[in-house]
């Protein structure tokens, strides 16, 4: 046995490693196949060993032979195994290989389930973070199911390095197992707030992820991510964000008056293109989506505009590339702003970079007018002559068309010049698009009647020089032309001045040596001008010219009887006898000619695309049903499509009364689509079907007689689309004047009346008048079509399924999950952890302490309807009226506050619809929306105290809100009641108006807490009027400022974040930061490092710069305010030397610091009380000389407290602390004096917090 | 959502694929001929943006790439990234997205390589895998600052140090052996201090 291992690691020394295996194939060019195959054998025998280090090395190599783009899925089951080794090293080369080819048909997959939720709880963060990456690769429906929970747990993780791995993995999981996306959110929303940079933005990138496919669910969370915008210095982040809003704004429109000025802002002031860049792109979004109102919308639009122009003008030819791009956005909405870049724009037509010029291309497509059109259109005919490289030809080609068909050929004034642009186009050599320009000759010949002459005077030209375009092999796309020219000569022939000289062209010899289906046309063609000749000349009396024409066709059709195309055959032998038989009637001198035109009777018109499509099923009538009896089943069997009718066989009774009818209908049907389809004249509008002919067989079996040109072609007799810009411009000249005449002369007329002025200045768009009375002739739709309801949306899109409402559940995130509505497995356990109610700390939330909060959000949507009654109020007197009801309310409870609702509660049986809340959310964001645009910066932030006002009010203002309310909802039983009440409210609002600092601070309830929760004050303020930095140390070189907040996640841990700046000229680098660890308290240091180490802070700082690092503290009792001693020491650079420097600080964690900022609902408040296991302990201010709401909210801002309730000059206050003691405050205030009364389960620690909120108040 | 990351060389031979959705190997490798196509074929000084490789996406897919010496370093992605973002998140801040001193991918590979090469590439492909999982995770940015990735890569790789490594000592010995009668390995091709043109923008 020993032997054996010893031999097997002998062996081992022999085995490949991936270098040995790269080195060889290196080595083996010539045989390179043959030797990976060897490779392969000798990996397949590592495999079959139980040491699990050769197996790893066999699996490591595979996964570069994968590469190579060798199979290696047969090795899963081994890659499994080394998955699970415990060793860190063979893991991750087990992981990588799974990542590389794993896929959901996998089968192994499903043995990893178990394995990859060990690796998840792993201690050792790495191992995690090793699964996590994997199973971002390979996650299956079934994985995300049953690991959704663990990776969930794993988003509170307390290394951030797992925490951002998880929020990212949640996009995986939520795409593969969609159930999971509403557990989750609350969560992941909390993570955008996370104090970890890389967490955060992890966060912004999985929600964008998601908002970008269904951006309605996540409008609730624009508050947020605007005060992220506006706060994140990340920008990345900012990007991302901005991205976002971009995709929002054609949402709701208000949102983008809000962003207009943040954005013009950061537009104005960054120094990163790439911010700039997308910034510009959702301005430009906000204005597509306000389509009016805004006076100072051009000002951002020539911003947007001008700022593109630099990008464009840039040598940088990326940022000309996309400043192309976003203009392109612009022009769609604002095309005279754009229009102005003309010359921008044409002269990148010129760049030596195809996409440029690609893109320029997409620019001048939108930029036309009646206006510019032909002189567009000329430069790019320029381009054309000079386009080397057939494929960019080729797309000035199809541009050209695109630019002069778009919408109905609105820019066309005349149509002569754009059919002289058409034929000038058919001199391309080697062009592919010969089809697309004889769809549109066809298409204007067909749509514009007054052309008609002019077009077939053009066509006629074409077919007698025909031979110039058959002539080369190059040529033959364009030969398509022909095709166009034969039918519109053809059916519009009347118009023509020389049928005989056509119908010769048509019938050469020559012509014989075209693709079948163009021969076809021409048959076909020559018997329509054929009729047309007949009738001209009957009416001669010289009836021998009419004999000549007939005997013309006889002599020539024999040769396309000959035809090898089928079609042509046919055709040409039809046609001839039907020459031969009107030969005798002439000979007999009988008058045919009546007859054969009406063969050719009636108008062609324009078929609409869909229009098939949507021709109504006839009432009756059964498509699915048979029209006979199915053949009996024994008689073949490639007749599968019985199984399918098989089941419509109870509805077979009643389909059979209509059969005749069915079956008449059908067989009408069938026998119309077959006249169609053998009709080429059946234009269908759609130029996709014009491809079908061009496939036609036969073609390569012509032979083709070569003729080389070297000279560019030019066709005799045709006008050149130059003459028509010169004519054009005369033409507009001379209407200018005759129009200024007949305005002279209406005024004239009117001397003395009022008559409209009448603008003679520069022309207008409107004045220009087409050449031609234009008559476009619209498509042809059947007779009740059926409304488009045509869905292009992807039916297998895997974002479909995350198409999933968010706003209840948003709310829920503020305050307390959603009723027992839905049921996933992952559910209660989220319930459990994503919130700290002290109500769950205390005893499971009972149904009935529910309920109160979902007839809240009811009572709110029935006063939204009353509001709808009276429109007119403001939105400030929305909130007013709604805040005056509030506390109302709270004066009825607050007496009996101590012994509350839970009784009261039973009674409102009924439970809200989610609907309701869902309204009362977007409410919400109406009123976020609805406030004064946000102040810029700065200066805003100037009285502290006036922004410093809205804490407490909105605080106060939601806490009762979601409160039961007794007489309330009596009321509500009687509507008189209510009514009066309403009355009484509206008079009282009318009165608090005059109070002006309740105007402006109107704020979301769900997001109302949570901004308490942040410590901030409100989302929608950029900047927080106050801070909890506060300073550390300073010295000459280098200032510190610190913050401490309690940890959530982990009850023993405080995140200290201190501001480090850079006060000097030099650059200050390898800082260290390190504590003297108490008892009590010590620094986390990562692993491996001494417990006296200090830590080096992850940047340096350049002159002036300040940056912020993060320090994790561990505390073992937070009872006690703490104070540790530490040092920062740093290396000063000068150009020439470097000196050490140290600072030296002291750490002050006072018990507030301990604090964390808790959402607490008044009757779990209550309960709370009730308790009776909190000490209780007060304090008194005096001198306290501030607004009560200022008040409030310092106690909110620096003890981190959030108002449970306020009534008038008494609130309750409510805190937690890390470790879950709840801290419970009731303020009241007289005068100056103000009295606390508090109470919470660890005397020590409110003794201390109560100091501290009387030192907050003796400072000022 | 970044859909594929490719390295091939000036010859297309792949170096690293990485790609976030499934597509089975034939397909891969039709993926990296067809891109390689579409990217060899353009100038160095033209635009880094490509639309519409057919195979891979559609229209709402972008080929981003940059070409440095001997090495193509194509992203696909689709519209939610920033393309700036990701050119700079391949290398050099030219558009400043990354607060810290400059571009993520490659500076990241040159610090833990050490000047990296295409060598480096070749026969470390598992490592520079490992790098790349943390700066992209399933098609997603995971993250931009540069010293926390070399300082993640690092503590891994001190890990598998301590467990000895892939190739423990003896291996390592036979190596040096079967390395010996082998022709010198070009260690010329440099990309770490490539100068890249980086067009002075104007500062607004």
């Amino acid at each position: 046995m020993a032997l054996k291992i010893v031999k097997g690691s002998i062996d081992r020394m022999f085995d490949k490693n991936l270098q040995d295996l790269v080195r060889g194939i290196r080595n083996h060019k010539e045989d390179e196949a043959k030797y990976i195959s060897t490779c392969i054998d000798e990996i397949k025998q590592e495999l079959k060993q139980d040491n699990i280090a050769v197996k790893a090395n066999a699996v490591c190599k595979l996964t570069y032979l994968q590469m190579l783009g060798y199979d290696v899925s047969w090795a899963a089951f081994n890659i499994v195994e080394v998955m699970s080794s415990s060793k860190f090293t063979y893991k991750r080369i087990g992981y990588l290989a799974a990542s590389q080819c794993f896929h959901e048909s996998t089968d192994v997959i499903m043995l990893t389930t178990n394995q990859i939720r060990k690796d998840l709880s792993s201690p050792n963060q790495y191992d995690t973070g090793v699964a996590l990456t994997g199973l971002s690769c390979f996650v299956t429906p079934d994985l995300a199911r049953d690991l959704a929970n663990d990776i969930m747990t794993l988003m509170s993780h307390t290394k951030p390095y797992i925490r951002k791995k998880a929020v990212l993995i949640m996009y995986k999981v939520f795409l593969k197992y969609p159930e999971s996306l509403r557990p989750a959110f609350p969560r992941l929303k909390e993570k955008l707030e996370d104090p970890d940079p890389g967490v955060q933005s992890a966060a912004v990138n999985v929600i964008c992820e998601l908002a970008r496919r269904n951006p309605k669910n996540y409008l609730s969370l624009a508050p947020l991510f605007f005060k992220l915008m506006t706060s994140s210095t990340n920008n990345w982040v900012l990007i991302k964000i901005i991205k976002l809003f971009g995709a929002l704004t054609p949402l709701e429109p208000r949102l983008g008056k809000k962003l207009i000025e943040p954005l013009t802002n950061l537009i104005h002031s960054t120094s990163a293109m790439s911010l700039l860049y997308e910034c510009v792109n959702t301005v430009i979004a906000v204005l597509i989506s306000l389509s009016s109102g805004m006076p100072n919308h051009s000002a951002s639009i020539q911003l947007c505009v001008q700022k593109l122009r630099i990008l464009i003008e840039d040598s940088d030819q990326n940022l000309k590339y996309l400043g192309l791009l976003a203009m392109s956005k612009i022009l769609k909405t604002h095309p005279k702003s754009v229009q102005s870049h003309k010359d921008l724009i044409l002269q990148c037509l010129d760049d030596k970079d195809e996409s440029i010029r690609l893109r320029a291309l997409d620019l001048l497509y939108g930029m036309v007018s009646k206006k510019n059109l032909m002189e567009i259109v000329k430069k790019l005919m320029l381009h054309v002559d000079k386009a080397e490289g057939t494929t960019y030809r080729d797309e000035l080609l199809t541009k050209i068309i695109d630019i002069c068909s778009q919408s109905n050929y609105q820019y066309i004034t005349n149509f002569e010049w754009y059919i002289s642009i058409l034929v000038e186009l058919t001199r391309l050599e080697g062009t592919r698009h010969g089809h697309l320009i004889a769809s549109q000759m066809l298409d204007v010949a067909i749509r514009v009647k007054a052309i008609r002459v002019f077009a077939v005077a053009q066509m006629a030209t074409l077919l007698d020089n025909a031979h110039l375009m058959t002539g080369n092999v190059q040529r033959k796309g364009i030969c398509e032309v022909l095709y166009a020219a034969a039918w519109i000569c053809g059916e519009f022939s009347e118009h023509l001045e020389n049928p005989m000289q056509t119908l010769e062209a048509m019938l050469r010899p020559k012509v014989a040596t075209l693709p079948g289906h163009i021969q076809a046309v021409y048959v076909q063609n020559a018997a329509k001008l054929f009729a047309t000749l007949l009738k001209n000349q009957e009416g001669n009396t010289d009836r021998t010219a009419a004999q000549e024409t007939s005997q013309l066709m006889i002599d020539r059709l024999p040769l396309f009887v000959q035809s090898a195309n089928l079609e042509v055959q046919e055709r040409a032998s039809c046609i001839l006898q039907l020459v031969k038989y009107i030969q005798k009637l002439q000979q007999k001198d009988v008058e045919v000619a009546e007859e054969v035109i009406a063969l050719f009777a009636g108008e062609l018109n324009p078929v609409a695309p869909k229009a098939q499509k949507k021709v109504p099923v006839p009432e009756g009538l059964d498509l699915d049903a048979w029209i006979n009896e199915p053949p009996s089943e024994s008689e073949s069997e490639d007749e599968q499509p019985k199984a399918i009718f098989a089941k419509e066989e109870p509805k077979h009774s009643r389909a059979r009364h209509t059969e005749v009818d069915e079956k008449e209908l059908a067989k009408r049907r069938e026998a119309r689509k077959q006249e169609q389809a053998n009709n080429p004249f059946y234009i269908k509008a759609s130029p996709s079907s014009q491809k079908v002919y061009q496939e036609a067989p036969g073609v390569e079996h012509i032979p083709v007689v070569q003729i080389d040109l070297s000279v560019p072609l030019k066709v005799p007799g045709l006008p050149m689309s130059d003459q028509y810009v010169k004519l054009e411009e005369e033409r507009r000249q001379k209407e200018r004047v005759e129009k200024k005449k007949k305005e002279k002369k209406k005024r004239k007329e009117k001397r003395g009346g009022r008559g409209k002025k009448h603008d003679s200045g520069p022309e207008s768009e409107e004045d220009i008048t087409p050449a031609h009375m234009v008559d476009i002739v619209t498509e042809e739709m059947p007779e009740n079509a059926l409304p488009s309801d045509d869905d292009d949306k992807d039916p297998n899109d895997p974002h479909k399924a995350l198409d999933i409402d968010l706003d209840n559940l948003v709310e829920m995130a503020g305050r307390r999950p959603l009723a027992d509505s839905e049921k996933l497995p992952v559910r209660s356990h989220r319930a459990a952890e994503a919130l700290k109610s002290p109500a769950e700390d205390g005893d499971a939330e009972s149904p009935a302490s529910q309920e109160p909060k979902k007839k809240s959000s009811k009572e709110k949507r029935e006063k939204k309807k009353d509001k709808d009654g009276d429109r007119k109020k403001s939105k400030d007197d929305k909130k007013k009226k709604k805040k005056h009801k509030r506390e109302e309310k709270g004066e009825d409870l607050f007496g009996g506050q101590a012994d509350e609702p839970v009784v009261q509660s039973e009674e409102i049986s009924e439970v809200a619809a989610p609907p309701a809340s869902n309204a009362a959310e977007v409410s919400d964001l109406d009123f976020w929306l609805s406030n004064a645009p946000v102040p810029s910066n700065a200066q805003e932030a100037a009285t502290l105290a006036a922004e410093a006002a809205p804490v407490p009010e909105k605080a106060s203002g939601t806490a009762p809100d979601s409160e039961p309310d007794e007489p309330e909802e009596t009321d509500k039983k009687s509507s008189k009641h209510k009514k009066k009440k309403q009355k009484r409210e509206k008079e009282e609002k009318e009165k608090k108006k005059k109070k002006k600092h309740h105007h402006h601070h109107h704020h979301s309830d769900g997001g109302g807490e949570e901004s308490v929760q942040n410590g901030t004050v409100e989302e929608e303020e950029p900047l927080p009027p106050m801070s909890n930095y506060c300073l550390l140390a300073e010295n000459s070189y280098i200032k510190m400022e610190i913050d401490i907040q309690g940890n959530l996640q982990d009850g023993s841990q405080v995140v200290v974040s201190v501001i480090f700046e850079n006060k000097c000229d030099n650059f200050l680098k390898t800082m260290e930061f390190n504590v003297l660890d108490s008892l009590n308290s010590k620094l986390q240091r990562p692993e491996g490092s001494g417990p006296h180490d200090g830590l080096s802070v992850p940047f340096q700082l350049p002159p002036g710069v300040s940056n912020e690092a993060r320090f994790v503290f561990t505390m073992q009792s937070i009872v006690m305010p703490q104070k540790l001693k530490g040092t920062l020491t740093f290396i000063i650079k000068n150009e020439d030397s470097s000196t050490h420097e140290k600072l030296d600080f002291k750490l002050h964690f006072t018990c507030s610091s301990y604090l964390i900022t808790t959402p607490c609902y008044s009757d779990a408040f209550a309960k709370l009380l009730e308790s009776g296991d909190l000490k209780c302990s007060s304090v008194r201010l005096e001198g306290v000389n501030m607004p009560f709401h200022h008040l409030l909210a310092r106690i909110c801002f620096h003890h981190h407290f959030s108002v449970v309730e306020r009534i008038d000059s008494c609130a309750s206050m409510y805190s937690r602390s890390i470790q879950g003691h709840h801290v419970c405050l009731l303020v009241k205030t007289s005068g100056q004096t103000v009295s606390i009364d508090a109470k919470c389960d660890e005397p020590t620690l409110l003794g201390n917090v109560l100091d501290e909120i009387k030192q907050t108040f003796s400072q000022c | 959502m970044i859909k594929a990351i490719l390295i091939f060389n000036n010859h297309g031979k792949p170096r690293l694929i990485r790609f976030y959705q499934y597509f089975a190997e034939d397909l891969q490798q039709q993926i990296i001929r067809e891109t390689f196509h579409l990217v060899s074929k353009r100038d160095d000084n033209v635009c880094n943006f490509l639309e519409g490789g057919s195979l891979i996406g559609g229209s709402d897919y972008k080929l981003i790439y940059r070409h440095y010496a001997t090495l193509y370093f194509v992203f696909c992605v689709d519209s939610s990234e920033s393309e700036l973002g990701i050119l700079d998140l391949i290398q050099v801040s030219l558009y400043s997205v990354y607060t810290h001193i400059c571009g993520v991918f490659v500076e990241t590979l040159d610090k833990c390589f050490e000047n990296v090469c295409e060598l480096d590439l070749i026969f470390h492909m598992d490592k520079v895998h490992y790098i790349l999982q943390e700066v992209v995770m399933g098609g997603m940015v995971l993250e931009t600052n540069m010293n926390e990735i070399v300082a993640q890569v690092e503590v891994q790789t001190r890990m598998e140090k301590s467990e000895g490594g892939l190739s423990a000592a003896p291996a390592r010995a036979v190596s040096a052996v079967k390395n010996m009668n082998l022709p010198e390995i070009p260690r010329t091709i440099n990309i770490g201090d490539l100068n890249i043109k980086v067009p002075s923008l104007s500062p607004f």
